[in-house]
This record gives C-alpha cells, structure tokens and sequence, in this order.
C-alpha cells in the first residue's frame, strides 16, 4: 500500500524518462539527500564524521566507480586501489605545482590523470576476458604503486613516498574540521553518483550493459567495442580517482604508495560483489557494509570479553575479524549472491503488496 | 655468458616453485571452473600446520602424514561448505567465495598456530652443488634442484594418475564438459571434493618447499600473487601450461631484475611478471596452452 505507483500516470515523455519514475522513490531519495545534508552534520559527532561516514562515502564512490567497469560493463578488475592512488598523488601534484590551482579542478584533474592510466591498462580488455583481465589489471595494481614509490618525484622526493595533502581552501572556505570535510565530500559523492545513475541509463550505459551480456552480440548490432570498453575503463577509472583524492585530502590527510594495495582493491570489490554488482545503490550499501562491519565487530567483541571475564591478546581479536569476515562474505554469497541491493528490491515488492499477501 | 646461465638456471628453478603453486589453481579451475583465489591460503596453512605439528613433538614422517590428511578434510570441507550452495553461480561469485574463504582459512591458521615466523627445515641445505661450481664455474642451488625434482616428480605422478586411473579419466571427463559427464553418471560432486582434495596434497608440497624456502610465515600467502602471471602465460587449464608458464616467469623475472632492474631503479620483480603476462595476452589470449573459446551468438 505504502509502496504503490498505481494512479501516477505519466503524460509525457519527460515523466516517463525521469530519473525516479515513482513519486515514492523521490521522496525517499530527496529525503535521504536532506538528512544527508542537515540532520547528519547536526547531529553527528566528531568521531562518526570522520571515522564512519566520511570513508564510508569514499569507498562508496570507488565502489560506484568499479561497478561501472565491472557491474555495468562486465570487465572484473582488481586494480581499484592503483587507480585511487594516481588520482590522490595527481591531485596533490596539481595543488603543489600549479599555483593557485583550485581544489575541486585538481581533484577532477587527478581522476582525469587515474582515466588515462585506465585506458593504458583497459587497452587488453579488448583481446582478453574474464580472469584474464582480472590479473591484467593486477599488473595496474602493483605497477602503480611500484612507480609512485620508486620515482619519488610523484612524492616531491619524500623519503619514504609519504605525502601530506595541502591545506583545503575553497573560494576562501577552508575546509579543515570534519563537518566541513564532510560537507566536501559528501556533495563531490552525490553528484558523481547521480551523475552515474544517469549514465548508466543513458545510451552508453546500455552500451555497456550489452557489451557485459555478450560482447560478440553487441559488437554484431553495431556497439563500437573499442570505444565503449575504454570509455567504461575511463569513467570507472575517473571515480576512483576522485574517489582516491577524497581518501587522502578528506579521510587520511598523509597517505604512501603503500596504502593504495591490493586489500583495498579487493575491500572495494566485496563492496560491490556483497552491495550488488550492477547497481549504484548497492555500491552504498555495500560500503555501508564493510566499512560498518569492522566496528561491528568491535563493538561486540568488547562487551562479549567483559563479560566472559578474559581478555583475549589483540592478535587473536584481529585473527577472529578475519575469520567472521570471511564467513560472513561466504554467508553473503550463499544467501543472497546478488548483493543487499536485491534484498532492497525484495522489500520494495514486498511493500508494494503490504498488508496484503498478494 | 656463465653469469647470464646462472640467473637463468636460478630463474627456471624458481619458476618451478611457481609452477606448483599454479598446478593447485589450475586443477580446480580446470575441474569445477572455479578461480580459487584461497590456493595461497591453504599452502600457507599446509606449511604451518606441519611446522606446527612437529613442534607439538610429532616426528617428519607422522606430521606430514597427519598435515595430508588435515589438507584433504580441508579440500573435502571447503567443496562441501562453501562450493556447493554456490554451483550454477557466476565464475565472479565462485572467485569472491574463495577470497573470502581465503580470509578465513589465514585467520584460522593464525589462530591455531599463532602468528610468528617459523624456519623449516627438510634436510635439504641451500647451498651450491660443489661438482657444478668446480665444472662450469656456475652457482646452482642444491635446494632449488631438489624442488624442481619434486616438482617434475608431483607432475608426472598427476598425469599418470589423470591418464591412467578411472577417478582420472572422470576428472578429465568433468573438466571437458560437466553436463556430458553427468549424463554419463559421473558424480559430480564426488569428483569436485577429489580435486579440492588434490589441490590440497598440492598446496603441501608447495607449501613445505616455499616454507623450507622463505620461512613459514603470512608473506606465504603472497605466493599466490606470483602463481596469476604464470597461469596466464600457461593458460588457465592446462598442467603442461603451468610448468611451462612457471619456467617463462621465473627466468625472465630474474633476467629482467639484473639486466634490466639497475635502470629503473631495481625492485621491478614485483610486476614484471604481470607486464610479461599482458604481453603475452596480446598475443595469445588464452595463455600458450589453455583451451581457445569460441563465441557464438
């Protein structure tokens, strides 16, 4: 009852191609954008901003921009991380070497930088498939993070690679609390993900979605493969770019090559394998996911130790995480191997029918 | 010249160690279709499950038999938990599962047996052979000779028992088309929990000579990583394929690291493989060796 679109006629074609087709779902987006933007920050402390929702928000949109390339276009990749990582040092560079350089244009600059490193290594895509690529673009991954240490000229010849991002200035507004971090973030990641909502719904994203079905089949009904594949590999590399200067200017602040390794690839690719592979909001949620799980964990292992009267050495702790995580990724795929997006779209017909049972 | 031979020869026995870790990839791949990312995990637990045994006072003989048999519960358990459920998934799903269950299988490992690094020791010194050294002048590793007899000795056992044994030729039979394997009524399922069993025995012959190697610790797992690039110059489903993918790796890798490392800075080993391997993409998108695919609409 809650949950119907009966008696929303559409009378034009503007209606009927509207992002949120369903009066419901606009509300609901428009409220979350508002709670986002006025209720969170007032009520959110320190710690939940800069601990919970500012990465939370970062790896979400890494995770929008991976499932473009690998939910939309059908190419796995496991080099999310390298591609994060040109964008963070190329956005530092522009700040340090251009002067004068505004921040928002250094940060697109630096994902401009992670689409042009994509293309170089989605340039194998249009051979190989499957696994094939995935290990391709293991070879982005350690090769990047290789080059950004070994040149230090990427660090300004720090001695161990490790940069430490500007000051964040914009039209005179610094941004150096979390709120204001926050703030930053937030808006860069809501419209790059409306901005990928619209485009995987646009030509090219069907494009994609063809090429991901069967790439023999699309390239027969005239898709131009070259360009579509390295067009997914650039957008996705794009995301994570910008994705990868909000990690080091908004989440970190003092980042090294090191960081950007293949676990964090592979964090952002269970986002979007346990989130939903083929689908922006599941990218959200399955950040949500793994970036809450963690402190989950802790939470409750804490209260669990007190209670049973030990202290369990830190090591065992951070052993059992890993077991429970993977188990719960194991359980996750079981129970639901098309990610929380599709419980999401359960409820939804769920609600649709409530209270009735058909 | 006697130099370039060396990091040649030392690069080819090196390669052999890859190639038995990409053996355990390519078998479950080849059986069940399945990319198990866990393969790292479970030489790393192989390792220390043995070290550890032996340091709970078991004898050589009695831990690795005992470590055999925790290896091929292991295999059969993992078939049975985490595969089954997931048959008809997508092969991105099935990979997701083994990375997931990789995670268990290192935390699970550490658990038991705590994390600090072990040295291992099997009798086999690493140090030159002296008739070698005296004849040519050439440094060759007695250990990395023994490895790569192993390693030729485990190949030849698996062939023989893929070509001439009844559960082989079943292997063989699933690997080519599951559906026509079923229809002919070969069980399915009980083939799957051989060949994770079998990775398993795999996964403990790599891991007691990377052990004996490096030291049993978590950089074991690492060794994984290595096995990709010599999967893709093989092909993914091929045995011959691995061995010689393992071979092309580890000698170019080392070739590349002293001929070409001192230009760009050294440190190159850790993705020259991978490049090589792109190359040979290009070129040979199936790997030397692995089936050709062909698409139809």
């Amino acid at each position: 009852m809650l949950y119907r679109e009966a008696g929303q006629f559409k009378a034009s074609y503007a209606t009927d191609q509207q992002i949120f087709p369903i009066r419901q779902d606009r509300i609901a987006v428009a409220a979350l954008t508002a709670l986002a933007f006025v209720i969170v920050p007032l009520v959110a402390d320190q710690y939940w901003l800069s601990a919970i929702l500012i990465p939370f928000l970062i790896f979400a949109l890494a995770a929008v921009g991976l499932n473009i390339l690998t939910g939309y276009a059908g190419q796995l990749s496991l080099g999310t991380a390298a591609f994060m990582a040109v964008g963070a040092f190329g956005a530092w560079n522009f700040v340090l070497r251009v002067p004068g350089m505004p921040l928002l244009v250094a940060f697109a600059l630096g994902g401009i930088c992670a689409a042009l490193v994509g293309i170089v290594f989605g340039l194998p895509s249009l051979r190989i498939k499957g696994f094939y690529l995935a290990v391709a673009t293991l070879a982005a991954q350690f090769f990047v993070v290789w080059a950004l240490t070994k040149f230090n000229w990427f660090s300004n010849y720090s001695t161990s690679g490790v940069i430490t991002t500007q000051r964040m200035e914009i039209l005179g507004f610094a941004f150096d609390t979390p709120r204001a971090k926050y703030f930053l973030t937030l808006t860069v990641v809501v419209v790059l993900a409306l901005a990928a909502k619209n485009m995987v719904r646009s030509s090219i994203g069907r494009a994609w979605m063809a090429i991901r079905d069967m790439d023999v089949a699309a390239e027969v009904i005239g898709i131009p493969m070259l360009r579509t594949k390295l067009l997914a590999f650039a957008i996705s590399s794009f995301y994570a770019g910008v994705a990868g200067a909000l990690y080091a200017y908004c989440y970190l602040g003092t980042v090294e090559p090191e960081g950007f390794n293949l676990d964090l690839s592979f964090k952002i690719l269970f986002m979007i394998i346990l989130g939903g592979v083929g689908s922006i909001l599941g990218s959200f949620l399955g950040a949500g996911f793994i970036v809450l799980l963690p402190i989950f964990l802790n939470t409750v292992a804490r209260p669990l130790e007190n209670l049973l009267g030990l202290s369990l050495p830190p090591g065992l702790m951070s052993n059992l995480e890993l077991i429970v995580f993977g188990g719960l990724i194991i359980f996750f795929l079981i129970v639901e191997p098309h990610g929380l997006a599709r419980l999401w779209q359960i409820t939804k017909e769920k609600l649709r029918l409530w209270p009735f049972p058909h | 010249m006697s130099f370039f031979f060396e990091v040649l020869i030392g690069g080819l026995l090196s390669g052999v160690m890859y190639s038995l870790v990409a053996l355990g990839f390519v078998l479950i791949y080849k059986a069940s279709g399945v990319f198990n990312f866990a393969q790292g995990s479970l030489v790393f637990f192989a390792a220390l499950t043995f070290v550890g045994l032996r340091e709970h006072g078991f004898n050589s003989a009695l831990a690795l038999l005992a470590t055999l048999g925790v290896m091929i519960v292991l295999g059969l358990l993992i078939e049975r938990i985490v595969l089954r459920p997931l048959v008809n998934q997508p092969q991105i799903t099935l990979f997701m599962a083994t990375i997931g269950l990789s995670f268990v299988i290192e935390g699970f490992a550490q658990l038991l047996w705590g994390a600090n690094v072990r040295g291992l020791e099997l009798g086999i010194q690493d140090e030159p052979i002296e008739q070698i050294t005296t004849y040519t002048g050439m440094n060759v590793s007695k250990f990395d000779l023994s490895a790569a007899g192993i390693a030729a000795l485990l190949v030849t056992g698996l062939a023989l028992f893929f070509s001439r044994t009844r559960i082989g030729r079943a292997l063989r039979a699933v690997a080519d088309d599951h559906q026509a394997a079923l229809a002919v009524g070969i069980p399915l399922q009980q083939i799957w929990g051989i060949v994770w069993a079998v990775a398993g025995f795999v996964a403990l012959v790599a891991g007691l000579l990377w052990g004996a190697r490096n030291g049993v610790q978590f950089a074991l797992t690492f060794v994984a990583l290595k096995a990709l690039p010599v999967l893709i110059v093989g092909g993914f489903e091929s045995i011959p394929g691995a061995i010689v993918g393992g071979l092309i790796v580890g000698a170019s890798e080392k070739l590349a690291e002293v001929y070409l490392g001192p230009y760009v800075g050294g440190g190159i080993e850790g993705w020259f493989p991978y490049v090589l391997a792109l190359v040979f993409l290009l070129f040979r998108p199936e790997g030397l060796f692995g089936e050709k695919h062909i698409d139809r609409v």
